[in-house]
């Protein structure tokens, strides 16, 4: 038998948090060291996937199979294709980076006492979550895969709630704590529906295919032997999909991303929407398109309507905001939009574009919101109206904020054009009205990052910034690798897109698909 | 009965005595091995009343607790020992002349009943918790039940020292009821065990030391409902005498589905009147459901739950729901399968009104003893899902839903029994706001707990739940399962909502502390912590067990 590695780079995680958490209380420096010690090297297992992993090779590789609780029908199975690997990298690059941003952040809730231990606690629930989100993205059976997807709610509920961001000048604790809660007891509660929504649909799955595997289940539908009636498939499909619309999050069901991304602090920000959130749609392209192709296809203008109200209806709101952190979490809204209107589109540039947009879209929310949560934490609010000519005082902070602001709006150059551009594209040829109005995405998408950029960066100092210092080394370490990864993708997105188009193939010959000709006359 | 009917009987009495030779009668077939866990634990229980009138009154705790485990310890290794011979599955019979089942579901209900109880004497036994008074350790339990509140006599038994060992014998004889109740195969020896074992529990209820009053209200009303749920199962006893003639399972079943045939002349006007036959079930099984605590029939839950000694509601929550749906499924699905097309769509109803009430309801509660019991009732309507199944999965899920349960539901009001203040335990929810932060340990174990209740994966509380709902969808209940995830959902916020206040809420001045246990009640929870964990990540050695158990005999 080989290195069961999918297993290690998950279980590598896991026994980390575990080893963090047992950490005595006295020695806080030694578990931030430990957990980001962990991570770089579950970073390592997780390139030793990339480089075993044969793009052109089956369909899953890497895979495990193993009997785990048969009463069930339930089996240990991993396996990933290009879009897994391609979101198992993504997740094993951010962790280390979010931990290193998250340094002192247990720190306010430090106290003498002997058993309370936050910064333990703190790293300990990131591996967890890690951990977590890794096997879901290697889960192949279904019911696998939702033990974690729900599983992962409760380390992130503690992390929302317990560690939330202390940056509100405005506000007494007390308050802060209230809305800190609201926002951790909101994401839980909108979850864990979503999931038992989905829980009653495994169910119905299993008693209409008698089996859990994600493989079986799909060759048997292929080949015709496991005739679903069409109403089933569709109930199964729409359980399934809610769930992992309230994930992603699509409106109207994304009302707890602000509140969620607005009260934690920016590296759990970060957890969310760059890597938990990210199980959501890649869920829809592995379980939802390989499960239920029929379904799939009759609920696909609905889902595109869905998908392009959040487009615009994200940015918009976004334009709106006045703290820095509800900003990202609108945009974010916006984004993943972009990327249900490529998966449903149906096409490959739409599907390929989506993959490579929850990767881009990690890394350039992670730039983005990480500089940001440097600048809160120098000033301590999240309330951009606090916030005016800090490019003249931090020039560094001010420049790769720019940076990340100019991802954000997916500007050429940068990694999120490419796969912006390959959702347009990809959903135009196909839906031409819903490419049109998403496009206007784009324009609204400049409007929010640059008047962000404009309110907070440019003009007279205000004179409580007069004196923040620059970036540390610490955070130089977070932003630059991050920021060379971004115009690394966005010059040369080779490897990335030549990892996801096999997979992309499986799941568009899986839906019965075929890209339309490329004349404009045969979209008609 | 009609005249003529009457005279029949007469007759046959005076004619009986000259076919027969007077004076032979039959020395009843008891096979005493097979009936050993039962005859175990009641033997022990009349051991412990004599040790209550002869040993001193220094040394009564001692003998009395270990007898208690020791029994529990034997009549489990007794279960195990029929269970390795086989009469789990090969060899199930009906045992004592065909009144109590010896079979798979009968011993796994048996040997959990048996481990909740040994448990739940553990948190009994505790004497760490409350402060010493007068100089003497005192446990959860009235110094001298017989005093009234406040009183002259209480105050001097306050100061002797007295406790109330008897409690050791009454959970003993309540245990030895609840081992015959999910075996029992007539529905007499159903209503004898149902007796033995509530009449103790009553008691056990009024002995709380602190809150004596409420303590004693919700015996009472325990009492009062449990007296006329008993008289309500005994009346539809009788009917269904009536209707077939006899009050042992297998013949009922057999007047129900047709296979007997024939009649007992005394009951010539009532045999196979299905009026008789369905208000009979129906009153037998409003009985079981009363017990159970399914809506309608939950209303004395909350009251009895918080107003009785935290340990005894750990012991009653759990194992009284485990005999009782023991009792309940027997009764379904050996008696009553035939009539399952009129019972399955009144215990639908029963099953969605109770999932959904327990689970809405307790959103409001503010005392933790409250909310804990609301939550039970929505188990309970888990639970029915996997009953109305009707299929051999039904069986073991629910088998195995029961034995998950019962460790969360005793570790959990272990836990309750540690939070403190001056007037002992502080149940009232806005005294554990911040406990996370002074005790992060407890808050985490009951943490664990309330996620189990909540069914979170990775818990034996959604093992158990999944099984159950799998057994219903594949019993063709579908729309149960979605009412069941729906009310989940529901649960999931009020377990979720005591967790915020334990951790994300500040810790009130002057709030509890948390009492340091000695090993008995540690030992309680740890096993709570580690059946929960094991039953969660790798449940399936429990679910084969509970799925050879899974099948009655008849």
């Amino acid at each position: 038998m080989s290195f069961p590695l999918l297993t290690a780079t998950a279980a590598l995680p896991a026994l980390g948090a575990v080893a963090t958490a047992a950490v005595p209380a006295g020695k806080r420096n030694a578990a931030k060291s430990l957990a980001l010690l962990v991570s770089l090297a579950t970073l390592g297992l997780a390139v030793a996937v990339l480089v075993r992993f044969d793009p052109d090779g089956g369909r899953y590789q890497l895979t495990e199979s193993h009997s785990w609780i048969k009463d069930f029908g339930v089996r240990y199975e991993l396996g990933v294709d290009g879009i897994g690997v391609a979101l198992l990298a993504l997740t094993a690059l951010l962790i280390p980076f979010i931990i290193l941003a998250g340094w002192h952040d247990a720190d306010p809730l430090e106290t003498s006492s002997s058993r309370w231990r936050p910064t333990q606690g703190f790293f300990a629930l990131i591996l967890a979550v890690e951990a977590m989100v890794i096997l879901s993205f290697e889960a192949t059976d279904v019911f696998l895969f939702y033990i974690f997807f729900e599983a992962m709610l409760i380390p992130m509920y503690f992390l929302i709630g317990g560690f939330g961001d202390r940056a509100h000048p405005h506000q007494d604790e007390k308050t802060a704590a209230a809305q800190r809660s609201y926002a951790a007891v909101k994401f839980l509660l909108y979850n864990l529906v979503g999931g038992l929504i989905m829980l009653a649909a495994v169910i119905g799955l299993y008693t209409v295919a008698g089996s859990f595997s994600l493989t079986e289940i799909a060759e048997a539908r292929a080949d015709g032997s496991l005739d679903m009636a069409t109403s089933t498939e569709r109930w199964l499909f729409l359980g399934f999909f809610f769930a992992f619309a309230v994930k992603a999050p699509l409106w109207p069901l994304h009302t707890w991303l602000p509140n969620a991304m607005g009260e934690s602090t920016a590296p759990v920000a970060v957890l969310i929407t760059a890597v938990v959130d990210k199980v959501g749609t890649f869920a829809m392209l592995r379980f939802c398109l390989q499960l239920f192709p029929e379904a799939s296809k009759w609920a696909t203008p609905a889902i595109l309507v869905l998908a392009v109200i959040s487009i615009v209806y994200g940015a918009l709101l976004a334009v709106g905001q006045r703290d820095i952190k509800r900003l990202v979490a609108y945009a974010s809204i916006s984004h993943f939009g972009f990327i249900i209107l490529g998966i449903f589109a149906m096409t490959s540039q739409g599907q390929s574009g989506a993959t490579l947009y929850m990767v881009n879209h990690g890394i350039s929310t992670a730039a983005l919101m990480l500089v940001a949560g440097f600048l809160i934490s120098r000033r301590g609010s999240r309330l951009i109206a606090d916030y005016g000519g800090v490019q003249k005082t931090a020039p560094l902070l001010a420049g790769t904020f720019l940076i990340g602001s100019l991802a954000t709006l997916s500007l050429p150059g940068l990694a999120p054009f490419i796969s912006e551009f390959l959702v347009l594209v990809g959903t135009f040829s196909r839906y031409p009205a819903i490419g049109i109005i998403a496009t206007f995405g784009i324009v609204l998408a400049a409007l929010y990052s640059l008047v962000l950029y404009q309110r907070t960066m440019t003009g007279p100092v205000k004179p409580e910034l007069a004196k923040i210092p620059d970036l540390r080394v610490r955070e130089l370490a977070v932003v630059v690798p991050l920021i060379a990864l971004l115009v690394f993708l966005g010059v040369y997105p080779k490897p990335l897109t030549e990892l996801v188009d096999p997979a992309v193939k499986h799941t568009m010959s899986d839906v019965q698909k075929k890209d339309p000709r490329p004349d404009v006359e045969a979209s008609k | 009965m009609s005249a003529s009917a009457v005279h029949s009987l007469w007759t046959m009495a005076a004619t009986a005595p000259a076919s027969n030779e007077i004076g032979k009668i039959d020395a009843p077939k008891i096979e005493y091995a097979q009936l050993s866990p039962t005859l175990i634990v009641i033997g022990a229980a009349l051991i412990g009343i004599l040790i209550e009138a002869f040993v001193p009154r220094r040394s009564r705790y001692y003998a009395q607790v270990g007898t208690a485990v020791l029994a529990l310890v034997a009549a489990f290794i007794a279960v195990l020992a029929l269970a390795a011979d086989g009469y789990g599955t090969t060899k199930a019979h009906i045992a004592a002349m065909g009144a109590v089942a010896v079979d798979g579901p009968a011993l796994f209900l048996q040997g959990t009943i048996l481990l909740a109880g040994l448990v739940a004497i553990f948190t009994f036994a505790e004497r760490r918790l409350d402060p010493a008074a007068h100089g003497n350790q005192v446990d959860s339990f009235a110094a001298q039940a017989a005093s009234v509140p406040g009183s002259d006599s209480e105050k001097a038994a306050l100061k002797a020292g007295f406790t109330t060992t008897e409690v050791f014998p009454l959970a003993l004889f309540a245990i030895g009821g609840m081992l015959v109740f999910p075996a029992a195969n007539d529905l007499l020896t159903l209503f004898i065990a149902l007796e033995v074992f509530s009449l103790p529990l009553y008691l056990l209820c009024a002995l709380a030391r602190r809150n004596r009053l409420m303590s004693q209200e919700a015996a009472v009303k325990y009492f009062l409902l449990g007296a006329f749920a008993s008289a309500f199962t005994l009346f539809g006893i009788a009917l269904l005498y009536g209707y077939s003639g006899s009050v042992s399972y297998a013949r009922i079943a057999g007047v129900v589905d047709g296979s007997v045939q024939d009649i007992d002349p005394a009951l010539a006007d009532t045999m196979g009147n299905d009026a008789l036959l369905l208000i009979g079930a129906a009153l037998v099984v409003m009985g079981l459901l009363f017990k159970v605590g399914a809506v309608p029939f939950h209303m004395w839950t909350p009251d009895v739950y918080q107003g009785a000694p935290t340990p005894v509601t750990g012991f009653m929550a759990a194992a009284t729901k485990v005999a009782a749906f023991g009792a309940l499924l027997r009764l379904l699905y050996v008696v009553l399968p035939g009539l399952r097309w009129d019972w399955r769509p009144v215990m639908w109803g029963v099953a969605i009104v109770t999932m959904l009430g327990g689970a809405i309801v307790a959103i409001t509660q503010t005392d933790i003893k409250r909310l804990l019991a609301y939550s039970s009732i929505a188990h309970a309507g888990f639970i029915l899902a996997g009953v109305i199944a009707m299929n051999p999965e039904g069986i073991s899920s629910v088998l195995f839903y029961l034995a998950a349960y019962s460790f969360v539901t005793i570790g959990a009001f272990a836990v309750v029994t540690l939070v403190r203040d001056a007037g002992g335990e502080a149940t009232h929810l806005s005294k554990w706001a911040g406990l996370g932060r002074r005790s992060p340990l407890v808050a985490a174990v009951f943490a664990v707990f309330l996620l189990a209740f909540a069914g979170i994966p990775l818990t034996s509380g959604f093992a158990g739940k999944f099984a159950v709902f799998k057994a219903a969808a594949e019993g063709g209940a579908g729309p149960l399962v979605v009412v069941g995830v729906l009310s989940s959902a529901v649960a999931a916020f009020f377990y979720i909502r005591v967790i915020v206040l334990m951790f994300f809420s500040e810790p009130q001045p002057g709030g509890p502390t948390v009492a340091v246990p000695s090993a008995l009640t540690t030992t309680a929870i740890a096993v709570g912590v580690a059946v929960t964990l094991v039953l969660g990540v790798a449940p399936q050695y429990f679910l084969d067990l509970a799925g050879q158990a899974g099948v009655f005999a008849r």
